[in-house]
């Protein structure tokens, strides 16, 4: 690497160092934090699992609906949580695919050689399966997957998840040799409404999924035998059977007390019938472990949710914006300087733009944990290019003359930069920061698939639920927040901006 | 005063300048001629320091031009270019005191320096505030000759500067301009291609074509002992027009 970029790079370390990691250090923590990820099942599970283990004598904390599977599973090998709800089939053929497990003991030696325990199987069996519309089923005689190849017309949605799993469509296609072209990748959640608006003619199924009786759907037959099990199991660290003894214990009591039925009821409560994951949560243990739970189910009222999540944004974008200010502006400014530092900056920035946020924050995670810090750290890294780049064009757009006339008056550069260039491509760096900010406040909203909360919780939430009041309990409020930025920075521009910048050059006084 | 000496520059493949001497005497006004692109501008763009000479130095009260002395020389001359190069985003007074300024000069020097150049180039002193987009193309250059003399610089260097006005204001302004320099003494080294304002202002004229000096003299000399046929041809081409109109108006 040259010089150049190696001081760029060193740059945005310090920057990074100085900047923003004393603001987003880390909270303190629960002695026990569960996980979920974002569905209901699991954030159902996860809720049972912190009741649990509050019962159990050890305060606890739910970090819900946490994205994907890696970012779970990164949270809990980095000890960002401690357990979380999982299947054997994802473990087998996603997390641990390489490995080439056969048997539940393979599983259990190849988690346990990662500091990592497993329950027994919670009782029921979450199997993939593929689920259409009884009544067009009935029409073109479909019943089990190998039928579908008659069909190459059908358009198929799945989650997007299964779409890429080795578990998931590709191997499914191989196996049956299915024909179908038109298939789409979309959230799990929305691809019953594409089943039911007709749409979508096929979907991926979890087979305890309170929607399939709701829809009246049929789940096809798996004939040639391809889904794997998909047993439901707590994964915890190892090191919490000695931190808290007690809440592993009780982990392991959940073994086989759900079976399918139990937790397709449990779904249908919180989707169907609007019962928060606490209650639905806390009903079950007390019906069938005979447990005393005090729920927690005093939901807040939606002022009191609003607040909080406006708080949680505000302070990822405030954080992260500033941070993104106060290091872009002085890199633009030095990219203008140096052609050479300006190829290197601006296709750094430019490079970071392209990745997408939720790889981003995946690649944080085990520098950074979940919550706030990968978080703000994603959103700063998003908000350096287009202030850079506006720097950098805002500098370079001044009239040659202009830039020689100071030369020529004996201004030092510094004085120059000061006095003629800053304020002349003030209107070029506000609209970066302009730009900067709406891309930030809209991309923050994702910080909610990683525990950072904000406007993305409620939207993730009522995507979740099929909940449209829920999602836009998030949505509008992000969106009057973008608009409040954009005007506070207007309002900005409108005190910075020099007077003899705003001025119509057309209209000039006669006279000679 | 100043002296080039074998000053030479390229901008690539391009010859701009080719071994240039020339000297010019403390008081004396000096006018640099020719056609486009024969490296009337570069010259004085080397003399300013906005380009530095490939070789040759170029030595200014008796010190050679070099980066390190360069910031402190540039304020004992004063430069104006065609369009003015104001700040858009300073006011007359802002435009004409900020070398002052930045240097701490003292306040009430500083306002009364800037009303006694008002009166020198005749700018009405209510102007004071208002914006570069928000005068004409004559008062900009009035007021880029302000900031040019604000510190009171020993050599004026003027890059043809009513190139930009039209006919009326420029021969009224050629008529003002000539009277401050002669008010002023100051030395000055100004640009044009432009013969009958060379003439007006010139004790001496250097012609320039192709990066070469071609002659230096006043206009009665070169167009009497032309050095070369070139010589000749310049004058002929300007001053032909002139004596169609003197014709028809006979």
């Amino acid at each position: 690497m040259s010089r150049a970029g190696r001081s760029v790079v060193f740059l945005f370390v310090l920057s990074w160092l100085v900047l923003v990691r004393p603001v987003v250090a880390e909270q303190p923590r629960e002695p026990v934090v569960v996980g979920s990820k974002a569905f209901t099942e699991s954030v159902i599970l996860g809720e049972m699992l912190r009741q649990l283990a509050t019962d159990a004598g050890s305060s606890a904390t739910h970090r819900r609906q946490l994205g994907g599977t890696r970012v779970v599973w990164n949270a809990l090998l980095s000890g960002e949580i401690d357990a979380y709800p999982e299947y054997t089939g994802t473990l087998v053929q996603e997390i641990l695919a390489s490995e080439g497990l056969s048997t539940v003991e393979q599983l259990s030696v190849a988690l346990a050689s990662r500091g990592i325990g497993m329950t027994p199987s919670l009782g029921f069996n979450n199997t993939y399966a593929i689920g259409m519309n009884a009544e067009q089923a009935d029409r073109l005689g479909i019943h089990a997957i190998s039928d579908l190849g008659g069909h190459p017309d059908l358009i198929f949605g799945f989650g997007n998840e299964f779409m890429d799993r080795a578990d998931g469509w590709p191997g499914l296609q191989r196996r049956y040799r299915l024909p179908q072209t038109d298939v789409r990748g979309l959230d799990h959640d929305l691809a019953y409404r594409g089943l039911e608006a007709g749409t979508l003619d096929a979907i991926d199924l979890y087979s305890t999924d309170a929607e399939i009786a709701y829809y009246g759907l049929r789940a096809l037959a798996d004939d040639l035998g391809f889904f794997p099990d998909y047993h439901a199991v707590v994964i915890f660290r190892l090191d919490l059977v000695e931190r808290a003894p007690a809440v592993v214990a009780a982990f392991r009591d959940l073994g086989g007390r759900i079976d399918a039925t139990t937790m397709s009821a449990l779904n249908a409560r919180v989707k169907l019938d609007g019962l928060s994951e606490a209650a639905a949560a806390a009903g079950f243990l007390e019906a069938a472990l005979g447990l005393e739970i005090d729920a927690d189910t005093a939901r807040q009222g939606w002022l009191q949710r609003l607040w909080q999540h406006t708080a949680e944004h505000l302070t990822l974008v405030a954080i992260s914006l500033s941070a993104a200010i106060l290091l872009a502006i002085p890199m633009g400014i030095l990219a203008a300087r140096q052609e050479r530092i300006a190829h290197v900056v601006l296709g750094v920035a430019g490079v970071l733009q392209t990745i997408p946020s939720l790889a981003m924050f995946v690649f944080l995670i085990p520098l950074l944990g979940i919550g706030g810090p990968p978080a703000v750290a994603a959103l700063f890294l998003y908000s350096l290019l287009p202030i850079i780049r506006n720097t950098y064009a805002g500098l370079k757009d001044i009239p040659a003359p202009i830039i020689e006339s100071a030369v020529a008056l004996g201004l030092p550069p510094n004085a120059r930069l000061r006095i003629v260039e800053l304020p002349l491509a003030t209107r070029a760096i506000l609209a970066g920061i302009k730009t900067s900010a709406v891309i930030n406040v809209g991309t923050a909203t994702l910080g909610a698939l990683i525990g950072a909360g904000g406007y993305g919780q409620p939207i993730l939430t009522g995507i979740r639920l099929d909940d449209m009041g829920l999602i836009l309990q998030g949505a509008i409020p992000a969106a009057v927040l973008a608009l409040f930025v954009q005007g506070l920075f207007e309002a900005i521009e409108r005190r910075l901006l020099p007077r003899g910048l705003r001025l119509d050059t057309n209209v000039v006084a006669a006279g000679g | 005063m100043l002296e080039l000496s074998q000053v030479s520059k390229c901008y690539g493949d391009h010859h701009a300048l080719k071994s240039v001497d020339l000297a010019v005497m403390a008081g004396e006004t000096v006018v640099l001629i020719g056609p486009s692109g024969c490296g009337k501008s570069t010259l004085l763009r080397l003399i300013i320091g906005l380009l530095q000479p490939d070789s040759g130095t170029v030595t200014f009260e008796g010190q050679a031009l070099t980066p390190a002395c360069l910031l402190e020389a540039r304020r004992r001359m004063g430069y104006v270019i065609q369009e003015g190069g104001l700040f858009p985003h300073l006011t007359v007074r802002g435009n004409v005191t900020v070398m002052a300024g930045h240097l701490q000069r003292d306040g009430t020097w500083i306002e009364a320096r800037l009303g006694d150049l008002a009166d020198l180039v005749r700018l009405p002193r209510d102007l004071m505030d208002r914006y570069p987009a928000e005068l004409s193309g004559g008062q900009r250059q009035r007021v880029s000759l302000m900031r040019a003399l604000m510190l009171d610089p020993d050599l004026l260097l003027l890059d043809e500067p009513l190139g930009a006005l039209d006919p009326m204001i420029r021969y009224q302004l050629q008529q003002e301009l000539k009277s401050i320099f002669d008010e002023l003494g100051k030395t000055v080294v100004m640009v044009t291609h432009d013969i009958a304002e060379a003439a007006h202002f010139g004790q001496r004229l250097v012609l320039l074509r192709e990066g070469r000096v071609v002659q230096s003299g006043s206009l009665r000399s070169l167009a009497e002992n032309p050095a070369e046929p070139f010589v000749e041809a310049f004058i002929t081409a300007q001053r032909e027009p002139m004596s169609r109109v003197a014709a028809v108006l006979q």
